[in-house]
């Protein structure tokens, strides 16, 4: 983790000095245990605040929407392919952005350790081999990193960036034995009605405040179909099938061009797994189309374009 | 006022004893270990463990939705575009297991709701209905700087009863009558003796001594409104932020609220559901220009509302009770003990 933080102050270091940016977008240090929040730097003498760590659970893809100027951002493997999706979208310009790739071997949520240790926790230390300490009021507890890693790093396999300018470290390794939509399987074998229940279940608690939204990289429509009020798409107030109505829009919204990063459960303040909904949307495009979000420029995300070939299984 | 004794053993008989005059409501958790105030089914209790939950307890009168009228446009009905309000309930409800800072946000959320010249009926009628039956903090958690807002662990200034966990047994304080009423209904009637009186004061000490956490905003009243606007420090603390709606939605303090039509055919309600600062949507006007379009001007307004205008407006302190959720919810960490440190300095 050092290796990666003094390269990131370095590169961030060297690319102001150099005004071949004007602004560096990274993480910081937060106020909190588990929690390390996007920072901008503008001068090579605020590189020493930017850092890296485990819990760098916001896709920093989302502070690059219609930026102006040139900017140079760090980016992990789900961060670089939202990037990609951008660039494909025309929300930025390949020219205007210096991605900076970090190889990354999964990210952990503070509410998932919160909930797994049970009493507020005051430091979490991580070793070299894994292992992580949670020290709460007079307790400590050890942990494999592997173990409470966030869903969607469990099962990702694009660890490494897919396209950057440079990288902190070498690439790092994939495992093999990835089953990545075993989670989607568990809700496509269950019954049609158990199936609507669990969805029903899973966003009960849904405040929407709309961070999942505010935190999605592919969620930048100028104005979002909640908030359109002529035609109002849907109605305002805590009603479940508003709320469904939003979460299901949503996430058909991204649906080809969701990379998995994980961002709108680690932003819910209610620790909805959302992803239930896009990783099967995932699951299709891969399984009817063979695409993957972010993986190259050159082609446009799965739902806004065709072919002849097309299978048609979909349409029933 | 007088503080009784109650043993743990008494306190469920003595609860659903006072359902026969009250509707209970109290903290409970939900799925993902978040937690919240609810009505309690029969059976139900108040969830002690819980220190601070995740959503504060002002929805207990000033629900996220809230129907504030019906009406129909089918001009066949008499009834025709005659806006009626919905049967509500206001009989009395015991809202147990408060913490003295949320109720303390009350009295704050009534300065907007219950002015000299107007008063929100929902709200005023809900409020009215509500004996605060507080729990005492006396494992406060870290983001907890209730102290340095004027209130703190044991304040009872929100309150109708204080609760303090003392082992075997709650100590009740009864602060009004609106609590001694709430005591007799649940047929509670134990004095508690001296020593458990010490035992209480010795308690509030020990809690109020375990709060590290501490703001500091005496300069902010002081300082010019146009200066603190325009500092650069704005946009460093603005740039991580989403413009989600969670600290407005999970403050306790928070009171704005937005007021929405819907339609089925040619039935209607008019909603009243909470809004937030955070969102775009918050200022446009109809022609489309907004006022605060970007989200620095929505962060600083948010900060700005809470530090120092509201200090500037009613010379009560700030408009924040300290509770930490904002900074615990928060998905990029922005930290209003931080940001009001800058605001200070």
């Amino acid at each position: 983790m050092h290796t990666y933080i003094d390269k990131i102050r370095e590169i961030a270091s060297r690319l102001l000095k150099e005004e071949a940016v004007e602004m560096v977008i990274g993480y910081q240090e937060g106020t909190l245990p588990m929690i390390s929040p996007p920072m901008s730097v503008r001068s090579a003498e605020d590189v020493e605040k930017l850092t890296w760590s485990s819990h760098c659970c916001i896709n920093l893809a989302n502070y690059l929407t219609d930026i102006k100027g040139k900017v140079a951002v760090f980016a992990k493997g789900c961060d670089c392919r939202s990037i990609v999706n951008h660039i494909a979208e025309g929300k930025v310009k390949r020219e205007d952005v210096v991605i900076i790739g970090v190889p990354c071997n999964g990210m952990m949520e503070r509410r998932t350790i919160s909930n797994i240790f049970g009493d507020e926790i005051e430091e979490v230390v991580e070793e070299a081999d894994g292992t992580v300490i949670v020290r709460g009021k007079g307790r400590e507890e050890k942990y494999q990193k592997s173990d409470i890693l966030r869903q969607c790093c469990r099962v990702c396999v694009h660890k490494n960036p897919v396209l950057y300018d440079e990288l902190v470290a070498d690439p790092v390794a994939i495992p093999e034995d990835i089953q990545r939509y075993k989670e989607v399987e568990k809700i496509e074998a269950r019954e049609i009605d158990k199936r609507w229940k669990f969805f029903e279940n899973l966003i009960s608690t849904c405040i929407r405040c709309y961070a999942c939204r505010d935190a999605c990289p592919t969620c930048y429509c100028p104005t979002c179909f909640v908030d359109e009020a002529q035609p109002q798409w849907v109605g305002k107030g805590d009603d479940e099938p508003d709320v469904m109505t939003f979460h299901i829009l949503r996430a058909f919204h991204t649906a080809g061009r969701c990379t998995d990063c994980g961002a709108c459960v680690s932003a819910c303040p209610m620790g909805i797994n959302m992803r239930a909904f896009t990783k099967k949307l995932e699951k299709d495009c891969l399984d009817l189309w063979d695409w993957e979000a972010g993986l190259t420029s050159d082609m446009r995300p799965a739902l806004e374009t065709f072919t002849p070939s097309d299978p048609e299984d979909n349409f029933k | 006022m007088r503080i009784l004794q109650i043993d743990k053993k008494d306190w469920s008989a003595g609860l659903e004893k006072s359902r026969k005059d009250y509707t209970l409501m109290g903290p409970v958790k939900e799925g993902n270990n978040v937690s919240k105030f609810k009505e309690l089914a029969a059976g139900e209790e108040p969830d002690f463990s819980i220190t601070t939950t995740t959503m504060s307890p002002k929805s207990v009168v000033f629900p996220q939705s809230e129907v504030m009228f019906t009406f129909t446009t089918d001009s066949a009905s008499a009834d025709c575009n005659i806006m009626k309000v919905p049967e509500k309930s206001y009989s009395p409800r015991a809202v147990i297991g408060i913490r003295p800072f949320d109720a303390v946000a009350m009295k704050i959320v009534k300065m907007n709701f219950d002015t000299p010249d107007y008063q929100d009926p929902y709200w005023c009628d809900a409020y009215a209905a509500c004996t605060f039956i507080g729990l005492a903090i006396t494992d406060p958690e870290a983001c907890d700087f209730s102290t340095s807002t004027g209130t703190g662990p044991f304040d009872t200034s929100g309150l109708d009863v204080l609760l303090v966990d003392a082992g075997d047994y709650y100590l009740a304080e009864v602060v009004t009558d609106k609590g001694d009423s709430w005591i007799q209904s649940a047929s509670f009637d134990q004095e508690a003796d001296a020593e458990s009186v010490e035992i209480l004061h010795s308690m509030r000490k020990e809690a109020k001594k375990k709060i590290e956490s501490t703001v500091e905003f005496a300069n902010i009243d002081k300082k010019e409104t146009l200066d603190l606007y325009n500092e650069k420090y704005w946009d460093s603390i603005s740039f991580p932020c989403l413009n989600c709606g969670t600290c407005t939605y999970v403050c306790p303090t928070c009171w704005c609220f937005d007021i929405q039509d819907e339609m089925a055919h040619k039935n209607g309600r008019r909603m009243k559901n909470w809004d937030s600062c955070m969102f775009p949507n918050f200022t446009i006007h109809t022609t489309g220009h907004n006022p605060r379009n970007t989200k620095l001007m929505r962060v600083r307004q948010r900060f700005m509302h809470k530090l120092k205008y509201h200090q500037s407006k009613y010379n009560m302190g700030i408009m924040c009770v300290g509770c930490g959720r904002c900074v615990t919810s928060c998905p990029v960490n922005i930290d209003i003990r931080e940001v009001c440190k800058q605001m200070n300095s």
